[in-house]
């Protein structure tokens, strides 16, 4: 890996809407080891934000505790992070998002801090669709403490150890949709052109969205042997759909033959095109999904894609009912009931 | 009737209501010692009860007491027997030449033998079956009558009772009527049987001025209002969930938008302590006020979390409603035995500032206070209640609130100051020279102020580092920001001063401590220090540094309080004399003015035989 990241950019480089270029996105150098799939990620996620033509400080990103939640760092430079304790980037990002609705929260962890110590607040913040963008870098392993098996190492897989795993594995996906998130999909850190459509709706989708991204740990799961590796990965996708995000009020300029494809219409006016396969369910269904996921696991494969999407359920602010106002923008005026509420109150304590 | 030398007193006594719980015994008896207060008499209520929602003992003690001691006496000279269950352990917990209050629709069996004692039985069972048919209310009745029967043997203007009904039920009027017959029942009854029988008297006195009546919890969860807290992350856990409870009651009252009908507030229960703090952390990091409250083992739950907080800088809010501990411990029994746990809570060196409120108006005050200090000092505030203080009704001081006092939100940099900014801002650069940085909230600039937060080590500029002299740097600097804390914390109450013997307390020892000072100090000339916060002031220092022998009072076994004066002050543990209560109970002045003496006499004797 180099430690310079070169200054040289394509002539044709150009600026987004806003006036960011590519370069107002990006984070410090990774340390990540060569090749990690988690870089390929943080990539697609700055690619992402491009697109969108987000403004970067607007932008909270949050993680836990490993080398997944290290990539903050690597990524969005102008945004403000939060590198917080093993598991717990649930907790914080809530608070966060209750503290100030108007920012994009991107929560990013691994398979250890989410399916194992975070398990629970994974659930909850599923449960409370708290509107944040969740995403696990999963490669079935502990990198940082050198390649134990995770909770979602598959039964059998064995990693470099040589040790198969005797447990059956968590799907990240199907304890996602049993808890009621909206936004559910799965991709592959080596399949770029799935997975930055995927981030954008994600982002552009209102309460909770999750991402399962497979991303092989080059150094300590990528034998031929472990079911989270680059070789079996790329030879046990399949996916649900190719996506494509279309920006609110933009034009689809290509012309699909009728039939092919379906438009699922996300919160602000903007739309994924599903180009539809041999694949295809209804992706609004729950029973569907999880069917599918299940079926395409009894043929040894990995679904990836988009499976499952529904727009309807209020997120935590709007279960709650808190004001439109961030609520770290109330004033003391705003939030002190004052000396005249305090002596009504004292008289009725009498 | 037996010559019995029965106790005679006029607002000087003790009550105690033996319960069953859940059979709504409960508002009889606030109504019993509401009326005490409205009689202008000081009057202090402990409700001593199971950890069980029904079925189980449950006993509440009233201490009527006009020269204003509010603490725990012990003993008891009046007992409401009404639990079958208990009845004979009460019996004899009696004092002698005092009263026996029982339901005398059963004859006491013949077990009840003692000849020191008054026995009162009023038939309150017959009464109730005699006036009403269906079973909830002879329940609920039961207990009004032996209200109604007490206003007759105190000898209590029943006016008060009428009107305490009356703005009881302002809302609901048709209950009015029946309420104040059922306390007539009881009124009559006693009358007629027992006239003159009761040597104790509550007379009106007018004594208690503006004072009003409130759970140190209803306070701070008041307090966290007024402080202007918007975002509350907590998960239930006895005797704190009162807190958030009252917190959530005075935001819908206060903090609804008239316009939208929406919250200027949010509150989250949490999956656990651990999410509940979290939650806090996520909010005080994006500029809102946010607070939890637990008790201990909520605060060994959300140790890691602390730590993250200490290290990284973030406000924090907490409010710790000590139980008895270790581990599940007596969970409905006070105790103050979290004050190590929460000053050093977190692996590595980790310090947290506390607090340490006496009544329900500091427990109001020091929740404000503890706001602004953990903003202004970017690092978590402990308010240290206890059950005692948090779920029992206390008479106190009305709370105020000046208008124009404005929160101190602490080092925060807006966007117009980091545009002015000529010179590199670092997140954690002490500039001042008093050990606090500047902060900055997500989303204030487009390009300047952003920064990344991390439990690990860190430079000036918030980069990561593995350098052990940056690192170093980096927790000298906090120990400066410790020493500015010395500086802004409440300063402790010190009652006077020269003396060679001194008596150190803090938390709800308070009440107890000023009634045996009073008792002490007849004949013994001793100093007092009410420890109010953690780190300590100078005047701490100077107290310990002044007295030759100091007495530390604490409610826990180990002296926390004591290792926590000699370890942060370097003092030696031989000058500290430990007077430690610990069965759950709230301490009494009895037993401090007993161990206090006893230990002075002791070491009058032994500086006597050093002599001779």
């Amino acid at each position: 890996m180099t430690f310079v990241r070169p200054n040289f950019r394509h002539p044709e480089n150009h600026t987004n809407q806003r006036g960011y270029s590519i370069k107002n996105y990006e984070g410090a150098l990774s340390t990540l080891c060569a090749g990690c799939g988690h870089d390929s990620i943080s990539a697609s996620i700055i690619k992402s934000c491009f697109d969108l033509n987000l403004e970067p400080h607007k932008i909270a990103k949050i993680s836990g505790i490993g080398c997944s939640s290290k990539t903050p760092t690597y990524f969005l430079g102008k945004a403000h992070g939060f590198n917080s304790v093993h598991g717990r980037m649930p907790s914080v990002t809530t608070g966060a998002n209750l503290a100030n609705r108007d920012l994009l929260y991107i929560g990013v962890s691994g398979d250890g801090d989410t399916a194992s110590i975070g398990m629970g607040q994974f659930a909850h913040v599923v449960r409370r669709n708290l509107n944040m963008v969740y995403i696990v870098m999963n490669n079935g392993c502990y990198g940082l403490t050198k390649g134990q098996d995770s909770a979602t190492a598959d039964k059998g897989s064995a990693s470099k150890k040589g040790v198969p795993s005797v447990f059956d594995s968590i799907d990240l996906c199907q304890l996602a949709l049993q808890l009621g998130a909206g936004y559910v999909a799965r991709s592959f850190s080596g399949d770029k052109k799935q997975l930055t459509p995927l981030i954008k709706a994600a982002i552009k989708h209102q309460g909770f969205a999750f991402i399962d991204v497979v991303s092989p740990c080059v150094t300590f799961n990528n034998t031929p042997t472990s079911t989270k590796g680059y070789e079996w990965v790329r030879d046990h996708l399949e996916a649900t759909g190719t996506v494509d995000f279309i920006p609110s009020k933009s034009e689809i300029t290509v012309d699909y033959p009728e039939g092919t494809t379906r438009k699922l219409a996300l919160h602000d006016g903007s739309e994924l095109l599903l180009h539809k396969n041999a694949h295809d369910y209804d992706l609004s269904s729950l029973k569907a999904a999880m069917d599918r996921i299940e079926s395409t696991k009894e043929l040894d494969k990995i679904l990836t894609g988009l499976i499952y999407h529904n727009q309807s359920v209020q997120d935590t602010h709007e279960l709650i009912q808190t004001v439109e106002q961030p609520l770290n923008e109330l004033s003391q005026q705003q939030l002190c009931p004052g000396s005249k509420v305090l002596e009504k109150l004292n008289a009725s304590l009498r | 009737m037996n010559e019995v030398n029965t106790i005679k007193a006029t607002n000087d006594f003790v009550i105690r209501f033996a319960n069953v719980n859940g059979s709504g015994s409960a508002s009889a008896n606030n109504l019993f010692s509401k009326a005490v207060f409205r009689l202008g008499v000081p009057v202090s209520s402990k409700n001593i009860f199971p950890s069980n929602i029904q079925g189980l003992p449950t006993w509440f003690e009233v201490r009527i007491n006009e020269q204003g001691y509010l603490g725990r006496r012990g003993g008891y000279d009046f007992i409401v027997a009404v639990n079958g269950q208990t009845m004979l352990k009460d019996y004899h917990d009696l004092l002698p030449g005092g009263y026996f209050f029982y339901d005398s629709s059963k004859r006491l069996p013949d077990t009840f033998t003692r000849d020191d004692v008054i026995e009162i039985g009023i038939p309150l069972t017959a009464i109730c079956n005699a006036n009403y048919t269906e079973p909830r209310l002879r329940q609920i009745f039961k207990n009004i009558i032996y209200v109604g029967a007490l206003a007759y043997l105190f000898d209590m203007d029943f006016t008060v009772f009428e009107d305490s009904i009356k703005s009881q039920f302002a809302k609901k009027e048709k209950l009015i009527a029946p309420n104040i017959q059922a306390l007539r029942l009881g009124y009559d009854y006693a009358q007629q049987h027992f006239s003159n029988s009761c040597g104790l008297n509550i007379h009106r006195r007018d004594l208690n001025g503006e004072q009003i009546l409130l759970e140190g919890n209803a306070a701070a969860g008041l307090g966290a209002v007024y402080a202007g807290a918007t975002v509350a992350g907590w998960y239930p856990i006895t005797p704190s969930t009162s807190v958030v409870e009252a917190f959530e009651k005075y935001c819908h009252a206060y903090r609804v938008d008239a316009e939208s009908g929406k919250n200027k507030f949010a509150i989250v229960q949490a999956e656990d302590e651990l999410a509940a703090i979290g939650i806090v952390i996520g909010a005080s990091w994006n500029g809102a006020r946010a607070f939890t409250a637990t008790s201990g083992p909520g605060v060994s739950l959300m140790s890691e979390f602390l730590g993250l907080a200490y290290f990284s800088e973030i406000p924090v809010m907490l409010m710790d409603i000590q139980r008895t501990g270790p581990s599940t411990g007596m969970p409905t029994r006070t105790q103050q035995s979290d004050i190590l746990s929460a000053a050093y809570a977190s692996h590595g060196d980790t310090k947290n500032v506390l607090l340490f409120p006496a009544n329900p108006k500091e427990c109001f005050e020091l929740t404000v206070a503890g706001f602004d200090l953990a903003e202004r000092l970017q690092t978590p505030v402990i308010l240290m209640s206890d059950l005692d203080l948090g779920m029992n009704v206390h008479q106190c001081d009305p709370i105020t609130w000046d208008d124009d006092q404005v929160y101190d939100r602490g080092k925060v940099l807006n966007e117009k100051q980091l545009d002015e900014m000529a010179e590199k801002w670092g997140r954690y650069l002490d500039v001042d020279g008093d050990g606090v940085p500047y902060r900055t909230i997500p989303g204030t600039h487009p390009v300047k102020g952003a920064y990344f937060t991390r439990g690990s080590s860190h430079d000036e500029y918030a980069a990561y580092t593995e350098d052990g002299e940056v690192y170093a740097r980096g927790m000298q600097r906090l120990l400066v920001k410790w020493n500015t804390a010395k500086k802004l914390v409440p300063k402790a109450q010190i009652d006077g001063e020269g003396k060679s013997i001194g008596v150190i307390y803090y938390g709800t020892s308070d009440y107890a401590t000023q009634e045996a000072m009073d008792i002490l100090r007849v004949d013994q000339d001793i100093d007092s220090m009410r420890i109010k916060a953690f780190p300590f002031g100078a005047e701490v220092a100077k107290f310990v540094r002044k007295h030759d022998v100091i007495f530390v009072i604490e409610q826990n076994r180990d002296a926390q309080m004591k290792t926590l004066l000699v370890n942060e002050l370097a003092v030696s543990p031989n000058k500290f004399v430990e007077v430690l209560n610990i069965d759950g109970m709230p301490i009494t002045a009895a037993f401090l003015v007993g161990e206090i003496r006893h230990r002075l006499e002791q070491s009058t004797t032994s500086i006597k035989q050093q002599e001779a």
